[in-house]
Order: structure tokens, then sequence, then C-alpha cells
């Protein structure tokens, strides 16, 4: 009943979105910059080498940007486009997560199987945490005890105490992960497998899996069918999960884990970020080239953008 | 709270495996005798094969050390006259799980020797469609590719193309001959034809004659969509392109080549592993490292999901609908329960870049469309397994 009436309230709404989104393009090293109200791109930024993960400070004064094969994290000006100056990253830098503490950045080094934990005040590395072979998924809990790094060849999320910067547990997951999530609180910790094609839930407290999200297609093959990037909406009721080379976003009921609805985009959706009122998400598609925007009230596919060749990262910036 | 106890126990008693578990594992290679060919700008590497199997055991290692799983690796070598009989049994003494690099028929003795042993051995050598077939053995799992896999990628590619017409020159090994075989085979599977074949038994210098020897090679075999060229030794090949009487692409063991691997697959995180290989062995991935890495993967992905080293539960599980490896191409690698061959897409490939990768869209199968691509559950003729 209520899916009628919110397109009416979006569509009032929606004059008033405002709100950038700052989408990486893994092999044309830029970054295209959508306006939300046009849902045109408005600016295009040169970056390094093979940008990938992208993500604001916490007074979006900064982007930070994974220059994967400049081997660097660099550090930009949003209002000018300008590099400011690179953080010691270690090679590699292929995804990463700022720290409630907005200071220190966790980054995982995909090609040597490392985690670096870098301080973007003094630009300095404060730790570097052996993990398995491929690190990419990052995550920090909302209260900042625990990051999270998953590793895509050994099949793992790596739980991390940011106090002593060590290891305490390490769990198992289907083949090739990808992206992690805390939600409901920092209670539950949601881990995407791209092979497996699952997402696994596990309870944070005990590290136990608690449940297990599967997807189904119709008219794709299970195999084609690959959990990579998601996002929760504001109330943690819902996640939209990006499914790689299946051209799906899923929408999945986070109290019990079925999947409510199936939405066509692009080809090889990564990643999205939501605008800044989350009235709308805007899906990365790595093969075709452009992002994908959907209505989140309505679930649908509303608009596609053309961008750079492989657009990766996404980051909101109000 | 629950922090302070698992801060008290350390790294490896994380919360998945507590059990120590030695996994050894055996690289048995045996030389192989090769006639000489014309050109000799591309030497096999010395540790092809060798250095994949490496990296995977690096890649079981890691994960290998969160769960309390050790993986050695040994390597054993002999020559190509040389005891195969005392290395095999060399072998099965450090381990029940050896990947073989050696030629067909001493593939075929070596499992005859570990029938009866448990043991899991791979073949990350031979293409040879009859070790798939008639002549499989239950002990045996492939990593490689059959040739008949290679050829379907490579005739759902022509069908693609509409490339209906094709002729085939083929030289004279045993190797050469089983490839040209597969070919024809598939051609008539995906209803194309091979209208024009010839052999090539030519000892000319081609270095210096390829530009007047090929046209007149090629002028009778009439018109064509494309070329054949079964070529495995790499002998004459390379001299096909562009010296042909018509202008018409080539395809085979040279030019658009369709195999297990190559340096220029990139997508599907492959680049992550082209650049592990690359700082391991200090040269370009191939087919049969990767075949190798492939195996020891699948080894050490068994033993992470079953936490056991039991040769019959491992065989039971890799066998299984369960198992499923992460292969860098983009779809879960598992093996067919009817002969051992691990399902795989094929990249068809130039010197320079990814062509396309099969199965291509739309050959479409009841189970999976990777089973489009070699022999298939009803048309199976080996009895050994099941």
């Amino acid at each position: 009943m209520t899916r009628f009436l919110l397109p009416l309230v979006t569509l009032l709404a929606a004059p008033a979105l405002g709100g950038e989104i700052w989408v990486t393009n893994e092999k044309d090293d830029t970054i295209s910059v959508i306006d939300v109200d046009s849902l045109e791109v408005v600016r295009t930024i040169p970056t390094g080498e093979r940008p990938r993960g992208i993500t604001f400070s916490k007074d979006f004064s900064r982007v930070y940007i994974c220059a994967s094969d400049s081997d660097a994290v660099q550090v930009m000006d949003p209002d000018t486009g300008e590099i400011l100056h690179d953080l010691p990253s270690g090679e590699d830098p292929e995804q990463f997560v700022l720290h409630p503490n907005d200071r220190h950045l966790y980054i995982a080094n995909e090609d040597d199987a490392i985690t670096t934990v870098v301080d973007t005040e003094t630009r300095k590395v404060i730790a570097q945490i052996n993990v398995g072979i491929e690190p990419e998924g990052m995550a920090v809990s909302p209260d900042g005890t625990i990051a999270i790094t998953t590793s895509e060849t050994t099949n793992m999320a790596h739980w991390i105490d940011t106090e002593t910067q060590k290891l305490f547990a390490n769990t198992l997951v289907d083949s090739r992960p990808r992206h992690a999530e805390f939600t409901k609180g920092g209670s539950e910790l949601w881990v995407s497998s791209e092979i497996g094609g699952t997402i696994t839930v596990f309870d944070v407290e005990t590290q136990a899996e608690k449940g297990k999200i599967a997807f189904e297609v119709q008219g794709v093959h299970p195999d084609r069918v690959q959990p990579v990037g998601f996002e929760f909406t504001d109330d943690e009721k819902t996640a939209f999960v990006a499914l790689g080379p299946s051209n799906h976003v899923a929408v999945v009921n986070a109290d019990t884990l079925e999947v409510e609805d199936y939405i066509l985009v692009g080809r090889r959706v990564w990643h999205m970020d939501f605008s800044p009122d989350r009235s709308l998400l805007f899906t990365t598609n790595g093969v075709s080239g452009d992002v994908t925007v959907i209505d989140v009230a309505k679930r649908e596919a509303i608009k596609s953008i053309k961008v750079g060749r492989f657009p990766w990262g996404a980051a909101m910036r109000p | 709270m629950f922090r302070a106890i698992a801060m008290a126990c350390a790294l490896t008693c994380a919360s998945v495996a507590q059990a120590q578990i030695d996994v050894p594992l055996v690289y048995l290679h045996q030389a192989e005798d090769l006639p000489p060919v014309l050109s000799n700008l591309d030497p096999i590497p010395e540790d092809r094969g060798r250095a994949g199997a490496a990296l995977g055991v690096a890649d079981n290692a890691t994960t290998g050390s969160f769960l309390g799983h050790d993986y050695a690796l040994n390597v054993i070598s002999v020559p190509a006259d040389g005891d195969l009989a005392t290395a095999t049994r060399d072998a099965l003494a450090l381990s029940p799980f050896v990947v073989l690099d050696m030629p067909t028929d001493s593939l075929l003795a070596v499992a005859d020797q570990a029938q009866g042993s448990g043991a899991i051995l791979f073949n990350a050598s031979s293409h040879t469609d009859r070790l798939r077939g008639t002549d499989c053995r239950a002990n045996l799992l492939h990593t490689l590719p059959s040739n008949a896999m290679r050829a379907d990628a490579l005739m759902q590619f022509a069908r693609f193309k509409r490339w209906d017409d094709m002729a085939l020159i083929a030289g004279t090994h045993p190797q050469d001959l089983a490839f040209a075989d597969a070919l024809r085979a598939s051609a008539a599977k995906f209803g194309l034809k091979i209208s024009g074949e010839k052999t090539w038994a030519f000892d000319a210098d081609m270095r210096r004659n390829a530009a007047q020897e090929v046209p007149l090679f090629t002028q009778d075999l009439g018109d064509y969509d494309l070329l054949l060229v079964a070529d495995e030794l790499h002998d004459f090949g390379r001299y096909i392109p562009y010296n042909t009487w018509q202008a018409r692409p080539v395809a085979g063991s040279e030019a658009l080549v369709p195999g297990a691997w190559a340096p220029v697959v990139e997508q599907w995180g492959a680049a992550q592993l082209q650049s592990r290989f690359h700082d391991l062995a200090g040269r370009d991935m191939g087919p049969r490292d990767y075949a190798a890495w492939a195996a020891i993967r699948t080894l050490g992905e068994a033993v992470t999901r079953t936490n056991s080293a039991d040769p019959a539960t491992l065989r039971a599980f890799i066998l299984s609908d369960d198992f499923e490896l992460a292969g860098f191409k983009g779809r879960p690698l598992s093996f067919r329960a009817w002969n051992g061959q691990m399902r795989q897409p094929i990249p068809l490939v130039t010197a320079r870049a990814l062509v396309a990768q099969a199965p291509l869209p739309g050959y479409l199968h009841q189970r999976t469309e990777l089973d489009t691509l070699g022999s298939d559950q009803p048309e199976r003729t080996c009895g050994a397994f099941q």
C-alpha cells in the first residue's frame, strides 16, 4: 500500500535533493562527479593510476582515493580537485574505510596480503596487519572498536581489534568475499561472497554465522549472480546488493534476510551510494561504463549516466 | 568482554578450527624429449607448471596460517628416460596428493601404479581426450582443459562469427593429430564445415622462406572463412598468419588460441593472480602454470572447507556439488563427477588481448553452460568414475 504512495512523495521532493556522487573510473584514471539534481556529470577530475576505493572525510573537506597502480592513497581537495598530498598506503591499495575517529584509514593492500593503518594527520603508517591473500572488503564497527578485512583468495573475514591493531578472529565465508558492512547498530556484520554467490551475516559479539542470503535472478545462471557491494537504508531495514555480471541489484529485507526485489541495472554492477536524502541510489556498472540511478522508494532504475571507463567506487558528497 | 577472551587466544586459535593439520604435496615432473622446432624465439621455461604449483602452495599456506593447516611442496623430477616407477613410489611415500607434469603415457603409468593407494593425482600437463574418456582413471583428475574443451571454445566463437567454412593445417606429431581430431569433432558438433585439409610435413627453414612457402602451400585450400592450425609443439604455426594465399584469420595452436590461461587475461581479478605469479616466477603465467596452481588450490580449498586431509574425504568433496574454486575466470570452477575434468571457462586470446571467453553467450545447458565445452555426461566414454 505504502509503495503506491511513495512515488508521489519522491516526485514532489525531487527538485531539492542536492549533492553529488563521486565515481572512480578504474581504467580512465579519473573521477566523474554526478550532480544529484540534474543527474548529469558536471566535472571530471584526473587522479592517480587505477582509482578504485573512494571516501570522504567526515566533514567532506577531503576526499581519499585509492590509486592502486600508483601505490598511493591520494588526498584531494574536493572543491578544487587538486591533489593535496599522498598518504603512505602500502602497495596496491584497493579499498579502505575511515575510522569513526575521522583520522585512521584502514587500507586493504591487494597485492601484499596486508591491511595498512594510516594516520591521516601525521601521514604515518601506524600498523600493518598480515591478513589473507587479496584483501579487499573493509569495514569498521560504528563504535570504532573492530575493523574488518575480507580476503578474496583466502575466503575469510579477518577481525581486527582497533586498539591493539591485531587480529582476534578469522572466520570463513564463501568464495571470494568482496565487501563488508556493519549493521543493526554494529551488532551484525554482513560479508558478500562474489563467487560463492551469497552474503553471510555474522553475530558480531560471538563472530558466529547467524544467517546466509542467497540470490536467484530469473533467466540468469546462478554462477553469474555475484554479490559485490551493498548498502543499507538509514533505518537499516533494507539492503541493496550489487550482483555483478547478473546486471541486477537485489533488494533485501535486512530483518528476514529475504530478497524482495531485483532491479535491472547496467553491466557488471560493482558498488553504490545513496543521494544525501537517500531517495536515489547510484550504482557503478564496470563493463557498461555507466552509473544507474535507482529510485529507492519505487525500486526502479530511472536513468543511466555515462561516466568514464570501468567505474568502480562511489561516494556521496552533500 | 568477548574481546578480552578472544584476544587472550592467539591468532592461530581463531574461531574456525583448532586442530593442526599437515598437508604434504608433491609435484612429480618427468622431462619430455621434444623434437626441434623452426624458431627458438620462445624457449619453454625451466619451471613451467612447477612455478604455478609453488604459487598455489603459497596461496594455500596463507589461508592455512589462520586455520592451523600446514602445506609443504616437494618437487620430484626425473629425466625423460629416468626411473618413473621409483619416483612415483617416492612421491606416494611423501604424500597422497600428487600433481603430475609429464607426457600422456607416463600419466597413465603413474595412475595405474598408484591405484589402490587412495592417492589423488592431478593431470596438469596433458590435453589428451582419451585420459578423460576411454583411458580415464578414477584416481586421476584433470585441471588442464581437454582438447575437446579447447576445440569447442574455438568452434563456439567461429559459429558466433559465422565463420562456418573452415580449412585445417595439421602437423604430424601425435599432439597435433590429437588436437586436429578434436577440432574436426567439434566442428561437426557445432554444425561447421572443414572443407580443405593439409598436412604440414616440410622441413624448410621458415625463418627465411615463410613469405614464399606459405602462400603456395595454402593456395589449394580453396576458399574458407577461418584457417585452423594444429601445431601443438609450435613448429611452423607462427609463420602462417599474414602469409596465407587468401586473406583470412588464423586460429588454433597459433594466432587466436583457446587455452586454460594466458598472460593477457586480466578480468575477474586475474590481474592480481598474474601479478602474484610474476613476482614469484619472474615471467608470465601460462596454461600449465595455471593448471598446476588450480590443482594445488583445489586441494587447499577442499582441506579448508572439510577441515581434513583424508584423501577419501577430500576426493568426495572435490567431486561433489558443494565444491567450488574461485579461479579468476568469472565463474566458480568445479569438477565433472563422471570423468574428473575441471569445468572452466576457456579464454580465446591473441598475444596482445583477450578476444572472447567461452562459453559464449547463447550456448545454453541444463546444468551449467560450462558443460557446453568438452565431453558432456550423456556422451561420456569414461567408466571409472561412479
